[in-house]
């Protein structure tokens, strides 16, 4: 029997990262993953002829430029395009638009208030002030307070310097940054509700909480945290779908050597003495392997894949207790022709952004609301885009593919399972809810893609279909994610690792998570990781 | 209620159309189009304005020997009104605005409340109870905020007002034959209202050009008129409109700074080091210590008792003729002591000159031995040069025709 040296659960995208990083530092990796294709929640998929279509993660911005680069994704066919624009349609027939042109931007605000359109530019100046803080931890494996290891100690007073740069007047601004809700947060800067709806959103997306709870402020700034060639903060459509960033890797990664087995679901790693020596597959495979490193997110990886009498019992029910809550779905549409939105001036670039039709927080907060009695939202909140607009490579030209992420959404319908009919009448809200801003729109749609959180979950294996691997709160970052004690990437088990989002820095397209893991396996291996860049410099 | 509320979102709705024109055009646009001869346009607070027109060299020289008409309409205006108005901006600006009199410019300085600097600009006494400040940053919620408990009504007029700078030797005489009947007793940082097509042209004594030269202000509808006024008027004293490439080296030769290019404001610094104190930019003079509470009094005062100002702004004349901008300035040719924000060749003086932001103790206490490495690039390679740089007092050029009343003709 082949004997790997290391073997990564799941070909997500931080699976596919470890995995290239460790292949190239020499070592012989195998990429088992459940499904017929690679690719976890960053996906291009021909659901239907002649369309691609980002069917879970849909805009690129959080993915490391360093690990780009190291992993040679551009030479493996990954183009990651700006875009522009955006608008908030409003009930009463106008919209808010956001413009890349600083200028237009706060003229577009101060259509609804002067005073807003000039507070945006201390609201964006604090934003960035906090993102130039975290940006440089995202890179770094965070200290673990628990251990009084010299680089715990030293990585602590890493952290300690970088606060200690703040004026105190900023070091205050941080924490409550890190603690407010995304509503109050916005209320100190701004009057209008249709601008705070509009910023509010980055605030709650795959988020359990809606945006008057506290802690969704942070929320926002880790959507901030991006880049497109160094514009911080801009988001971007990988050209070919978000597939194209987990083509590129796995591309990448059978250069160097590295071996990928699809349809080869894990049901068990399996473990001796506290030591991992593999897994077995479903269908009664046994692969051995050194290490073994799960993409799966912390709930699967030990409720399900380990067996609970090996782990010590505070860590399982720390898992247990980890937020993992889904609260999404996405609709997405393959349409044979560009919708229009008549509220919207002919010709406008809005169209080629991001769309939204929630024009208060408290239209947002209601939507919470009904997640927490355990229903979908009547009134949804729907990030929605046509990335076919700028790419031409996922259908014919003239014709279109619309996401639309779908916010707020329960794991279960009042208790019980989803049903196809519960996905059906979801779907109902949201293609109503679009049709009644775009007149025509059902006509156009060619077929239809409903992923609740039951979809989500089966078929990414994400739990309750959470598309962060756990919730973005000030409670689950840093040495506190997704365990404390275990927030290094490693487990209560020897060889076992951890590299999904469900470790920091978090969730999001970033890749970093897979990259730190990587470098922490590295250092117990007493390799150096010679093929990894350093974090680029925040100055 | 319902009326009001109908006519807000109607106007709202009118104004969608602000982008099909992205890069504002000035009321003067039309004017400033049809004279342009190098298309040379830059963005100045999201209006297209003129870097240069013709060429910068003649452009310097009009203002330094005619009159040049300079379009400020971009400058950020608000309007600030009421009972408590004079009271408000007391507490806001640096200056004492109970000595600032109907009909008289001053120009000062607002901080927040750890003293650092917003940023700098002109108060127009226009009336008892109504004033108009003239900046280059935007200050709506800083000044809204600040209100409260002030019966005061703020309003942002940059895109209603037009404006114009005519500055230089012969501005004088191209109002008079303009027919400003009157406008020869203005003396400098007066203000006086003179009819126009039906309606009002403010002018005030003021420039940004050390010269002699006066400010025009006009409701949008009445720019190009007021604008073909003073050109008719100004051909025979040799008018010339001008873009910023000529104001600059003119400001710099009147030691005038500019926000964000010689100090970063504090709304705008993302650094925590980068915001300045008055008296770390040469602002020390405003403050005044002795006239009731304002913003940032307290930090400001203590810094001065604590010695704990980090920064000074200096003048400098530099040997050489080559302009040393953002050059870094040396102590004894070894230790950084700080940056040059802003340097120039001046014509007027034939010095070379710069203005320069040091940590102190360089420039406070260690005034001597002071360099500058200055780096040209000639011909695709860098001439390094450490050159001699002495701290001299700003401004760099002072004429006597600046303050003479009555103005002289040419």
């Amino acid at each position: 029997m082949q004997k790997y040296d290391a073997l990564i659960v799941g070909g997500g995208h931080n699976g596919l990262v470890t995995a290239c990083y460790l292949q190239r530092a020499g070592l012989n990796v195998l990429v088992v993953e459940k499904n017929g294709w690679v690719g976890g929640a960053a996906t291009s998929r021909e659901l239907t002829p002649g369309f691609l279509y980002s069917n879970c993660s849909y805009v690129c911005s959080l993915f490391r430029p360093e690990i780009m680069r190291d992993l040679e994704l551009p030479k493996h066919g990954l183009q990651v395009i700006s875009y522009e624009g955006g608008a908030v349609f409003t009930r009463d027939g106008d919209y808010l638009a956001s413009y890349r042109d600083h200028d237009s931007h706060r003229r577009e605000f101060a259509r609804y208030s002067k005073r807003d359109a000039e507070a945006y530019e201390r609201y964006a100046r604090d934003v960035t002030r906090q993102c130039r803080f975290i940006q440089p931890l995202l890179m770094r494996t965070a200290p673990d307070p628990f251990g009084f290891r010299p680089r715990d100690i030293s990585e602590l007073l890493y952290l300690a310097k970088k606060f200690g740069e703040f004026s105190p007047h900023e070091m205050a601004e941080t924490l409550r940054f890190w603690t407010m809700s995304i509503s109050d947060f916005l209320d100190e800067y701004f009057e209008t509700d249709v601008i705070k709806a509009y910023l509010a959103l980055s605030g709650i997306i795959g988020t359990a909480l809606g945006p008057m709870s506290p802690g969704t402020a942070y929320v926002l700034l880790h959507h901030y945290m991006g880049e497109v060639d160094g514009s911080v903060g801009a988001w971007g459509y990988a050209r070919g779908g978000m597939g194209a960033v987990t083509q590129a890797l796995s591309r990448s990664f059978q250069a160097s050597g590295g071996t990928i087995r699809t349809d080869a679901e894990v049901s068990k790693i399996l473990t001796r003495g506290g030591r991992t020596t593999g897994v077995v597959l479903a269908n009664g495979d046994e692969v051995r392997a050194d290490l073994v490193v799960s993409n799966a997110d912390v709930k699967r990886t030990f409720l399900k894949l380990v067996e609970e009498t090996d782990l010590p019992g505070d860590f399982v029910h720390r898992v247990k207790h980890f937020k993992m809550r889904g609260s999404s779905g996405k609709v997405n549409i393959a349409l044979d022709s560009l919708p229009e939105f008549p509220a919207l001036p002919e010709g406008s670039n809005c169209i080629r952004g991001d769309m939204h039709f929630t024009d208060s927080i408290e239209r947002m907060e209601r939507g919470y609301d009904a997640w927490k009695a355990g229903r979908w939202s009547a009134d949804p909140f729907l990030d929605m885009m046509i990335p076919t607009l700028l790419d031409p490579t996922m259908t014919s030209p003239g014709k279109h593919f619309m996401s639309c992420f779908v916010q707020y959404c329960p794991p279960k319908v009042e208790g019980r399972d989803w049903t196809d009919a519960d996905r059906d009448a979801f779907a109902e809200t949201v293609i109503s809810q679009i049709s009644d801003y775009s007149p025509g729109f059902r006509d156009r749609i060619v077929h239809m893609e409903v992923r609740t959180p039951r979809e989500i979950e089966a078929e990414v294996g994400l739990t309750e279909g959470n598309i962060f691997q756990g919730e973005l709160t000030f409670d689950q970052l840093l040495f506190n994610r997704p365990v404390p004690g275990y927030a290094q990437y490693r487990s209560p088990i020897h060889g076992l690792y951890m590299c999904g989002s469900s470790t920091h820095p978090g969730g999001g397209v970033m890749g970093a998570p897979g990259r730190n893991a990587a470098a922490e396996i590295l250092r117990d291996l007493k390799r150096a990781p010679e093929q990894m860049s350093k974090a680029h410099d925040v100055i | 209620m319902n009326a009001m509320t109908k006519s807000a979102a109607d106007l709202r709705r009118a104004a969608r159309d602000h982008i099909r024109v992205p890069r504002l055009e000035t009321p003067f646009h039309e004017r400033l189009m049809a004279i342009s001869e190098v298309n040379d346009w830059y963005n100045w607070a999201g209006y297209k304005a003129p870097h240069s027109l013709t060429d910068g060299e003649l452009e310097y020289f009009a203002i330094r020997s005619t009159a040049a008409l300079f379009d400020i309409s971009p400058m950020v205006k608000y309007r600030i009104a009421g009972p408590d108005a004079e009271r408000y901006l007391n507490r806001l600006t640096l200056r004492d605005v109970r000595k600032l009199g109907v009909n008289r410019v001053h120009y000062t300085a607002w901080c927040d409340d750890h003293g650092h600097v917003l940023d700098d600009g002109t108060l127009f006494r226009l009336g008892e109870q109504e004033f108009r400040v003239c900046c280059q940053e935007r200050h709506l919620p800083w000044l809204l905020d600040s209100a409260f408990g002030f019966t005061v009504d703020i309003r942002e007029e940059t895109e209603e007002i037009a404006g114009l700078a005519l500055q230089g030797p012969t501005s004088y005489a191209v109002l008079r034959d303009a027919g400003f009947a009157g406008v020869e007793r203005l003396k400098p940082f007066d203000i006086a209202t003179f009819p126009h097509e039906g309606g009002e042209v403010t002018i005030s004594r003021t420039g940004f050009t050390g010269d002699l030269g006066y400010e025009l202000f006009v409701p949008r509808a009445r720019a190009l008129s007021l604008w073909d006024r003073l050109w008719a008027a100004g051909e025979l004293h040799a008018i010339r409109a001008i873009g910023y490439g000529a104001l600059n080296q003119t400001r710099i030769e009147a030691g005038f700074i500019v926000a964000n290019a010689d100090f970063m404001t504090a709304e705008a610094a993302l650094r925590a080091d980068r915001v300045r104190m008055p008296d770390e930019i040469g602002l020390d003079w405003l403050v005044d210590p002795d006239k009731p509470n304002f913003n940032g009094r307290r930090a400001i005062l203590d810094a001065r008792r604590n010695q704990t100002l980090k920064h000074i702004l200096v003048g400098l004349e530099i040997e050489g003729n080559i302009s040393a901008e953002h050059a870094i300035v040396y102590h004894r040719q070894k230790h950084e002591a700080g940056l040059v924000t802003a340097a120039t060749w001046s014509p007027t003086a034939k010095r070379n000159i710069a203005i320069a932001s040091l940590e102190r103790p360089y420039g406070s206490k260690f005034t001597e031995d002071l360099w500058v490495e200055i780096y040209a690039m000639r011909e695709l390679k860098y001439q390094k040069m450490m050159k001699r740089a002495k701290i001299v007092p700003r401004p760099f050029v002072k004429l006597p025709r600046r303050t003479a009343t009555p103005p002289g003709l040419k």
